[in-house]
């Protein structure tokens, strides 16, 4: 919503604020300025000149040398210009010597205003420049009368007549004003219009509040005798209102008109058009006009669609509808889509005759979704989709009436057709004083309150302490809205500042989340650096990975409107925001690169879905260049350890994860549980991710883990009795794996062993082909006493015997 | 004997004094008072004196093994302290020599905000609470006070599942479970990520992060709020920043606000930053609708309280001056180190 400083003045003629003042006030008062236009910052030194005589320039066939008469004594200046459009006697705005104007010779908009200076052209002395409307900073768009190219003509445009020459060209064209752009919220509607903009100002101002007084208008016939009305569907045209015009003269509409509706972006057209244009953004109420002669029957009808109804709208589109689609027609035919756009059969052409003039209240919601549905969305259905005030409608209506014949655009016709079933008045809100000071945490007295209710139209019933809340004002249902309108009035910067008080809380943080920064701080240790991507991402994932088709993962859940493939389902596998991440950094050079990711898949149980997915949040670990799979197992092991899960974790080879690398992966299991995978990534999959380097990738299943956590700790005594360390050298089964020997080694160590640590493994020279050669340090240590060999004898018996009962050598 | 004790006394002196390392001190007190040296000798032939002088003699003779030692233990520390001082010297290092690290990784920007968030809300006795991300439209919406067809439902453009099951829009739809709970007071916050159909550019992500906050108790005012707010706001950007309520529109809170932080980089003074207006837009906020309280089974007579939500992104975009948001999303390296 945009609406320049002298329309608001028209309605608040006291107010006498700098564009900044009131920026600041209106904002605080709750009608949001976004920002302002000075038009006229760029431009100086221009003024209205007289071109009395013209002269071919000596040395140049398209410049011409100008006598141009700058002020009512008679100063006459040379100007040289190549404008082909002037001639002798035109009067024109001309920028002096020293002045400054909006925009160059191209149109382009510069900074600050281009400096003008008196100079020579092709020898030829200059004091000037005239000037086009584009130079002014403006277009032929909201200048009508401009010409196509070149310099903007007064004497070309009757209503400039009796012009001073020497007056401010930027004010006579009406741009000494500043234009005002509104954030204006849903649930202002009346603020959509400049006569709610024009309340606020006043009452934010503390001014008088003056809006257009509407007179009573039309001839002594009756429209009624011209035109009936009838609604079908009372639920979406709550209102219809018509009027009759006839004898019309289309012409431009005044200067004052034109420049109200181009400071507010709009292009003037002609008087009727203008008018329409003009009232709707007076009262943010659209009003559509039909040619009279095309209404057949002279009957109107307000009724649905049918379904696959066709309809060619005046911008000479032929459009399908259906039957959510509210139509205006006649007694045989459809002549326009209600709120939204007119048909091309009834549309005002040059020659019309007769009018009928629409001002109706159609159902917000359904204005949008046909709008949406069409693909058609309009100044019009923009307004009615808010939800109009149906009083409004009558009275933007005389308001347009009365405009027609203040510009002699047309004869009104009296009276009017007026079909509202269902009236609405204004609404009685229960309020309390009290009650507004205890929600706000002010002291504001009644009276001062009910004293900003009245600026702003509400009245207050002493007997009820009811609030009377005028039907424009449709935001307004409960005491809480009025403590707002007392807040804003009061101004919230003036409301003091507490603290809560009360019952104490605790202010803790979810055992998930601890864990979750606990693996947060721990892989951070080990170089992993934190990645976010995002929950969504393309169904062509799963092929990418190699997931076969009838796999589970696959059952992902699908956005009915995503912005696009790349974004259409929720992840059920975190790995593919992980590799694009590595990627990047890959296709960057970017060298040993470890990411983690902490975030949610989303798995469902069925679908459709028919209740919430599982989200579990999954630690994804991801790296390349220095380090190996041992080195992402001992992070995996370290966090696990922090957290809590002492016990040994157990890894399975055969994970089955087809984007990883068949020889290097494992499931991970915790207390026979399973907690994620790792592994190292399947060339063919990195060759896809475009990643040319081994890169190793985990996934825990955070929930699993953080059901097993645990910040428990107990002390247990400081060994103060010495080890004793056996090493022992194994020759080994290439198949048997490190884990499956450990735990023979541990399972027969007893309670005495207390660590056994892997310090060579070797394969190749002097070692039989499919074997290798594992070495193990093996300590053991008794808490209450100094071991004896004997002891530990007898145990690595018992390990060797074990392990030789798998086949398991021991070198000598 | 006299003499001769003189003798090896100094002849001892001589050479210790003569001695250039440690070794040649070990000779020398071999030498002179080793089992086979000169005053060992000397104290056995002892015996050969009068049994009356033998004591003095002795008594000599042990003087003069004392100073030797003396000088002796003094040279050989004298010795040991310049081996010391010229091995320490020899191992003098480059301190200027490149560090050895193994780097630690980064936090996500995001993280670290929200946490600072975190802890300046515990602090103040709030409570960290999650919510579901994909959510019924009920509480995502309806709950709010924004019904079917509401016009807040299109300029939020949501991603839909199915008819009732969306990506939620905001985290407020955890307010809502918070608070049919039925456990008051609520002291709350919420962090998550939120969902809104916006194609991505530098200041839009169709996927973002939001911190919802949420206090339900008897006697709450505007004024806590403004105060909890202000508190937040010091604690987040600095003890001298300042905070701007201006009234605003949101269907789940009535009175609501925008807030306006004093401009951090600027002090208020107005810079490209904060485009000239020495202020910057953070978040928005309001009390609780008493049609919310009211839906989640809280009487609205007895209860008030307050929520605002922060748009986690745009914090942190803004507090380390980033300009491009798809930045937070790429993880390229060199960005997150530098946090």
């Amino acid at each position: 919503m945009n609406t320049s400083m002298s329309w608001i003045k028209a309605y608040v003629p006291e107010l006498n604020v700098t564009p900044q003042e009131y920026t600041d006030a209106m904002t605080l008062s709750g009608t949001k300025v976004e920002g302002y236009e000075v038009l006229d910052a760029d431009l100086e030194k221009i003024v209205v000149g007289k071109i009395i005589k013209i002269e071919r320039h000596p040395d140049a066939d398209k410049l011409v040398v100008c006598q141009v008469q700058v002020d009512e004594e008679g100063t006459v200046l040379q100007i040289v210009t190549g404008a082909p459009n002037v001639k002798e006697g035109d009067v024109v705005p001309v920028v002096l010597d020293g002045g400054r104007v909006a925009c160059g010779h191209d149109g382009k908009r510069v900074p600050g205003g281009e400096k003008i200076k008196k100079g020579k052209l092709r020898g030829v002395e200059s004091n000037g420049m005239l000037c086009s409307v584009e130079e002014l900073g403006s277009s032929k768009e909201m200048y009508p009368d401009a010409p196509e190219n070149g310099i903007y003509i007064f004497s070309d445009n009757p209503a400039y007549d009796g012009i001073k020459l020497g007056s401010n060209a930027a004010e006579v064209l009406g741009l000494h004003d500043v234009v005002f752009e509104y954030e204006v919220t849903s649930n202002r509607v009346d603020c959509f219009g400049v006569i709610g903009i024009a309340r606020e100002a006043a009452a934010t101002f503390g001014k008088p509040f003056c809006p257009p007084a509407v007179k009573e208008t039309g001839n002594e016939e009756k429209a009624s005798d011209y035109i009936s009305v009838e609604i079908k569907d009372t639920k979406l045209c709550r209102r219809y209102v018509g009027r009759v015009v006839k004898n019309i003269k289309i012409e431009p509409s005044p200067l004052w008109m034109q420049r109200r509706l181009a400071a507010n972006g709009i292009r003037p057209i002609n008087n009727i058009v203008d008018i329409t244009n003009y009232v709707m953004e007076e009262y943010s109420q659209p009003m559509h006009a039909y040619d009279l002669d095309q209404i057949s029957g002279r009957k109107i009808v307000v009724r649905r669609a049918e379904d696959g109804e066709k309809f060619q709208t005046l911008d000479g589109q032929i459009r399908e509808m259906d039957s959510s689609v509210l139509m205006i027609c006649d007694a045989d035919k459809a002549v326009g889509i209600a709120g939204i756009m007119g048909g091309e059969n009834s549309k005002i052409t040059d020659n019309v005759k007769t009018m009928l003039f629409e001002a109706a209240c159609f159902d917000g919601t359904n204005i949008r979704i046909s709008a949406k549905k069409l693909g058609l969305r309009t100044d019009a259905s923009a307004k009615f989709e808010k939800g109009l005030d149906p009083n409004t409608a009558l009275e933007a209506m005389n308001r347009a009436c009365q405009l027609i014949e203040e510009l002699g655009a047309g004869e009104v016709v009296g009276g009017c057709v007026d079909v509202y079933p269902e009236k609405t008045g204004s609404r009685r809100v229960k309020f309390s004083a009290e009650k507004a000071n205890r929600l706000l945490g002010t002291d504001i007295p009644k009276e001062t309150m009910i004293g900003y209710f009245k600026k702003i139209e509400l009245g207050y019933d002493e007997a009820t302490d009811e609030v009377i809340v005028p039907s424009f004002r449709q935001d307004i249902l409960c005491q809480a809205d009025l403590a707002e309108e007392v807040a804003r009035f009061y101004g919230y910067d003036n409301i003091p500042t507490t603290l809560p008080t009360g019952e104490a809380t605790l202010g803790t943080i979810p055992f998930k989340l601890r864990i979750e920064e606990l693996a947060r701080n721990t892989v951070e240790k080990f170089g992993f650096s934190e990645a976010m991507t995002y929950s969504f991402e393309s169904p062509k994932v799963f092929d990418k990975l190699g997931i076969a088709e009838n796999d589970s993962v696959r059952q992902a859940i699908t956005i009915s409107n995503p912005l696009g493939e790349d974004y259409s389902i929720m992840r059920t596998l975190p790995l593919n925001g992980m590799l694009t991440s590595l990627s990047a950094n890959y296709n960057r050079r970017n060298k040993n690169v470890r990411l983690y990711e902490l975030a949610n898949v989303y798995l469902s149980k069925e679908l459709p879905l028919t209740g919430l997915p599982d989200e579990r949040v999954q630690l994804t670990l991801g790296m390349y260049g220095d380090g190996d799979f041992f080195d992402l197992k001992g992070v995996i092991e370290e966090f696990l350890e922090r957290a809590g899960l002492k016990k040994s974790v157990s890894y399975d080879p055969k994970a089955g994860k087809t984007f990883l690398h068949p020889g290097r992966q494992a499931n991970l299991y915790y207390d026979g549980v399973w907690i994620g995978y790792m592994g190292e990534l399947h060339p063919a999959v990195a060759d896809i991710y475009g990643i040319g380097d081994r890169a190793y990738v985990a996934a825990l299943d955070m929930p699993e883990i953080v059901a097993r956590a645990g910040f428990d700790v107990k002390y247990t005594g400081i060994a103060k009795y010495p080890v004793i360390t056996r090493d022992i050298s194994m020759l080994v089964k290439k198949e048997i794996l490190a884990g499956q020997l450990e735990g023979i080694i541990r399972k027969n160590g007893g309670k005495l062993l207390e660590s056994c640590h892997l310090f060579d493994i070797y394969e190749g020279n002097q070692i039989q082909d499919g074997y290798k050669s594992m070495a193990y340090s093996i300590t053991f240590r008794a808490k209450d006493r100094t071991l004896e060999d004997k002891e530990v004898n007898e145990i690595m018996q018992k390990i060797i015997k074990a392990l030789s009962a798998e086949g398991i050598e021991l070198r000598q | 004997m006299k003499e001769k004790l003189q003798e090896i006394k100094e002849e001892a002196l001589r050479q210790i004094e003569a001695s250039d390392r440690l070794e040649k001190l070990n000779e020398i007190k071999v030498a002179f008072l080793g089992k086979k040296g000169d005053l060992t000798n000397l104290m056995k032939s002892l015996k050969e004196a009068a049994p009356e002088e033998r004591p003095k003699l002795g008594q000599l003779i042990n003087d003069t093994r004392t100073a030797i030692e003396e000088i002796l233990s003094e040279k050989k520390e004298a010795f040991e302290k310049a081996m010391r001082e010229a091995k320490l010297s020899a191992e003098t290092i480059d301190v200027t020599l490149p560090a050895k690290r193994s780097p630690m990784g980064h936090r996500h920007p995001n993280t670290i905000v929200l946490e600072e968030v975190e802890r300046i809300f515990s602090g103040m006795g709030y409570e960290v609470v999650e919510g579901p991300e994909v959510e019924y439209d009920y509480y995502n919406f309806e709950a709010l006070n924004i019904p079917a067809n509401h016009p807040a439902k299109d300029e939020q453009d949501t991603f839909y599942i199915t008819g009732d099951i969306l990506l939620r829009t905001q985290t407020s739809s955890t307010q809502v479970h918070e608070m049919e709970k039925g456990k008051l007071p609520i002291r709350m916050i919420a962090p998550g990520r939120v969902y809104r159909s916006d194609e991505v550019d530098a200041t839009h992500s169709p996927c973002f992060h939001q911190i919802e906050g949420l206090v339900i108790d008897k006697n709450i005012t505007f004024a806590d709020l403004k105060g909890t707010l202000a508190e937040f706001a010091k604690q987040l950007f600095g003890e001298d920043t300042k905070v701007k309520f201006r009234p605003h529109h949101f269907p789940f809170t009535e009175p609501s606000a925008e807030v306006d932080v004093s401009c951090f980089k600027c002090k208020g003074k107005g810079c490209r930053f904060c485009k000239g207006s020495g202020w910057i837009e953070i978040l928005g906020c309001g009390m609780v609708h008493p049609r919310v309280l009211e839906m989640s089974g809280i009487d609205p007579e007895k209860y008030t309280g307050f929520a605002f939500g922060v748009g986690l992104e745009r914090i942190t975009l803004l507090k380390y001056e980033i300009d491009d948001m798809r930045l937070l999303y790429e993880n390229d390296i060199r960005f997150l180190k530098q946090f």
